[in-house]
This record gives C-alpha cells, sequence and structure tokens, in this order.
C-alpha cells in the first residue's frame, strides 16, 4: 500500500518561497530553497527558520503524569522546577535501546512532549503501552504548526515581528517554553543557536511564517537543519541512536539520571549494569583536515583498539573541513582513521560541539 | 528547468561532451546534475596523462549532501584538467557548461562520442 505524503499547514508557504520539496519521514518538506549552504550561514551569522510541523507534540495530563514520566523516560522530569521549564531525554525499550529523543515541558496542564516525525507511530504506541497502571492521559496535538526561528538575531527578529509576544519572549530562560494565548513559546533548538520553537494553529501558520519572512527570516530547509545540527554535536535519531545502540555509547549519558537509585526507568538494568562492566563504545567528533567528505556508516580504524563507524558526517558549511560524529573504542585517542571510498584517511578526534554560537569550540 | 545547451553531447551519468576545434573533447557535469546535487564542495579530477575506458570513473564530486563518481564518457587520454574546478569547486553549480568544466580527454575514437546523446535525447532522459 502507498499512501501519499502528508503536507504541513506551511506547505504552499515553502513553494511560494521557492522551496524544493522531498519526502522525509512519509512527509514532503523543504529540503533548502535554492541553497543549503547560504541557509546554513543565515543561521550562523543572523537568522533563519524551519518548518518543524512534521514533529509530533503529544499532553500529558493526569494524576500521575510525574511517575508516569519518570518510569518512562532515562532523564528524570523531577528536574523541572518551574511551569515552562524543559528536559531533553532518551525514551529507552527494556534492552536499554533507544527508542527516540524527544524534548518534555512541564506545564500548567502536565506536561507537553515533542518527538521526532520518523519515529511518530513506534513512539505513540509505545508511549500508549506504557500508561498501563498509570492514571494518565496522552493527547496528541495534530493541529498545531511548529516553526524553530534560530541564530544570533532570531529573538530579536521574532519580537520585531510579533511585537505583542515581545515582552514574553525576551524573559524567556535557555529551555524554557510557556503558553502565549493559544501560542506556545519555547527558547529550545537544535542548531547550536540562541532562538525559539513555536508552536501555533495551524489555522495561523502562514501568516506566521510570513510575518517571519518579513522581518527578515531566511526561510531554511532540512539540508541546513542537518549541517547545522551536526556542527552542533547534535544526535539525530536513526543515525546516532536507534533502538539497538545504548545510550552509554550515543554521547547520552549526561541525560541519564541514575539517583535516587530506585526510579526504575524502562531500560535502567541493562544500561546500569553494562555501565559497571565498563562501557566498551562512546561518541566522538572526527575533522578532516585534508580534502574529502566524511559521510555516515563509514569504517572509523583506531590502531590498537579496534574499529568504529561513522553515524553522521558531512562538509562543515562554518568551518568549511568535513566533520564526522562517530561511535569508536572506549579508548580511543586524538587521532583515528577513516575509510573514505577505500582510502585510509587520518583525522583528528575532538571533543564535541564542533561550532557553538557561530564559533569553532573545538580545539 | 535545466539549462541544455544544444550544441552539446550528453550520457545517462549526467556528463556533458564538447568537441573543440583541436579535436579534443571537454567533459563537464550537467546542469541537471549539479541541480541534483546541491552545493558542490569538493571536486577530485583523474590525472593528467591517465588513459581511461568508456564509462571509467574519471573523479567525485562531493556537495555538501552527497558523493557523486564523475565517469569518463568516451575512451581516451586525458589532456587536461580544470585546477580552477578544484580550487572553486563551486564553479559546477554556478557555470556547469563553462568555467566550471572537469576535463579535457583526447579520444580514442570518434565513434564513442557519436554514440553519445544529443541535447533533446538527454532532455527526454530527464524528464525535462
Amino acid at each position: 500500500m502507498t499512501t501519499a505524503p502528508q503536507r504541513t499547514p506551511l506547505f504552499q508557504s515553502h513553494v511560494d518561497c521557492g522551496a524544493k520539496m522531498v519526502d522525509f519521514a512519509g512527509w514532503e518538506m523543504p529540503i533548502h530553497y535554492g541553497s543549503q549552504l547560504k541557509e546554513h550561514e543565515a543561521v550562523r551569522t543572523d537568522a533563519g527558520m524551519f518548518d518543524v510541523s512534521h514533529m509530533t507534540v503529544v499532553d500529558l495530563t493526569g494524576t500521575d503524569a510525574k511517575a508516569y514520566l519518570q518510569r518512562l523516560l532515562a532523564n528524570d522530569v523531577a528536574k523541572l522546577g518551574f511551569v515552562g521549564k524543559a528536559l531533553y531525554s532518551g525514551m529507552l525499550n527494556e534492552q536499554g535501546g533507544v527508542i527516540d529523543d524527544l524534548i518534555v515541558y512541564l506545564t500548567d496542564w502536565g506536561y507537553r512532549i515533542v518527538v521526532n516525525a520518523a519515529t511518530r507511530d513506534k513512539d505513540l504506541a509505545w508511549m500508549e503501552k506504557q500508561t498501563a497502571g498509570f492514571s494518565v492521559k496522552l493527547t496528541e496535538r495534530p493541529e498545531l504548526a511548529m516553526v524553530a526561528v534560530q541564530g544570533p538575531q532570531a529573538i530579536a527578529k521574532a519580537c520585531a515581528a510579533f511585537a505583542d509576544k515581545a515582552e514574553l519572549i525576551q524573559s524567556l530562560k535557555i529551555f524554557q517554553g510557556v503558553p502565549a494565548g493559544d501560542w506556545f513559546i519555547a527558547r529550545t533548538g537544535y542548531t547550536g543557536e540562541d532562538g525559539l520553537e513555536i508552536m501555533v494553529p495551524s489555522t495561523e501558520a502562514a501568516a506566521f511564517w510570513q510575518a517571519l519572512v518579513k522581518a527578515g527570516v531566511v526561510p531554511c530547509g532540512l539540508g541546513a537543519r542537518d549541517t547545522l545540527r551536526l556542527e552542533a554535536g547534535m544526535n539525530l535519531y536513526g543515525h546516532e541512536m536507534d533502538d539497538s545502540v545504548s545510550p552509554l555509547q550515543a554521547g547520552m549519558g549526561w541525560t541519564i539520571v541514575w539517583e535516587p537509585a530506585d526510579r526504575q526507568f524502562i531500560g535502567r538494568d541493562v544500561i546500569q549494569a553494562e555501565k559497571a562492566a565498563g562501557v566498551k563504545m562512546k561518541q566522538v567528533g572526527l575533522v578532516l583536515e585534508g580534502r574529502g567528505v566524511m559521510r555516515d556508516g563509514m569504517k572509523v580504524v583506531v590502531e590498537g583498539l579496534g574499529e568504529g563507524i561513522t553515524t553522521s558526517g558531512t562538509f562543515s558549511p562554518t568551518l568549511k573541513t568535513s566533520i564526522a560524529m562517530a561511535r569508536v573504542p572506549a579508548g580511543t585517542g586524538s587521532t583515528a582513521h577513516v575509510d573514505i571510498r577505500g582510502t585510509l584517511v587520518e583525522v583528528k578526534v575532538v571533543k564535541m560541539p564542533f561550532v557553538r554560537n557561530g564559533k569553532k569550540v573545538y580545539e | 528547468m535545466s539549462n541544455i545547451p544544444a550544441e552539446l553531447k550528453y550520457v545517462e551519468s549526467h556528463e556533458w561532451l564538447r568537441k573543440e576545434a583541436d579535436g579534443s573533447v571537454t567533459v563537464g557535469i550537467t546542469a541537471h546534475a549539479q541541480e541534483l546535487l546541491g552545493d558542490v564542495v569538493f571536486v577530485e579530477l583523474p590525472k593528467v596523462g591517465a588513459v581511461l575506458d568508456k564509462d571509467a570513473q574519471a573523479g567525485v564530486v562531493e556537495s555538501v549532501k552527497a558523493a557523486s563518481d564523475v565517469f569518463c564518457p568516451i575512451a581516451g587520454e586525458i589532456l587536461a584538467i580544470n585546477e580552477a574546478l578544484e580550487a572553486t569547486p563551486e564553479l559546477a553549480n554556478s557555470d556547469p557548461y563553462g568555467e566550471g568544466w572537469f576535463f579535457k580527454i583526447k579520444p580514442a575514437s570518434l565513434v564513442d562520442l557519436d554514440a553519445c546523446m544529443d541535447a533533446s535525447a538527454y532532455a527526454k532522459e530527464i524528464g525535462a
């Protein structure tokens, strides 16, 4: 059976802005609007925006909401100290693999959870299944469109576009999201820049987008989103992590909360045993100083220790060289070799991110 | 809409060929190919003097998105490569039929060249 690709409420806005549309996880999405490099540059130096309406927004209500999330997620929602605060977490399976990564906001009604587009069905099925024994209710919010406005001028330009919400926008702390009437405005993002992710009712989406275009925010496609997130050292589901990869090997150790020891989040036993035995692989950044481009799935050879694999790789528009994320043997030092189309090329092993706030950060 | 100059020849793997007055043949990638690739960031060209078969790998073009092989559309000897393209790979995007040429080849036989598609056949091939 084939189904027609889904379209976000911004489909026509993309076409009007000259987008090249591609299929992404069953959604017809813009890959770029002419030049991925120019869009990348706009986010690093000024302000760009992405339609992320294909992501799945789920609201959680009920008296057991907190206890449910403390079982569902490896990070601990007890850390959410005030309404609006957001938390990044992995949602693990019983084998300690990563079902998805997500953001959860503490709200007046309970929690708002944002999960990936590509994993929607399995995420929702899993989340629903885990409600057994808890007094909670999950409500999907497909009527919300979502746009990420990112870059050093993102907040100033969003304030210019939506003057009535400027005060609220300026008051947001990093990783905080609050409702504003029918909207939900969060100071979060996926590019390594300051910025906002704003949810608006679908009926308002096109006018919302147009207001941002008018304020000088550059429409950006999924292509730039990928190079930006890679420079920022941020994981992408299906690349750095999946159902078979432990979060400890995917650079997500910092998102796991071990205390209190009796919080039995799903997958805990397995990754706790892995940690006790010594994690065999770790996530690193790779930089290729010569010519060529690393892509995902390339073999990484670490002398004396064995092999790893690149999980994402690209040409970095900011650094003008190729960078990659890789899973390598835990003892890997400062260099390795990557098999680029049959040739072993020496690369530098670095701590990520590669770029933050427009600047190179690795040594 | 892709630009497909009428005076050039084309092959299915999206290289174009132009017969020069001195008997050499200049090869590059088509406007359609560079559109598919997106922003070109590295180009690997063949060695001058290399003798290549028809359809042999002659280089690699890397865009932000992906790496693609460049094939030698006819058999012959590589006479020259476009060093400007190595230094400024975005020429493949901005001027695919001009400053963005890849290499010049001395054809082993002109029969190979005659067998390539003309502009209308290539337009049909890519659905333009």
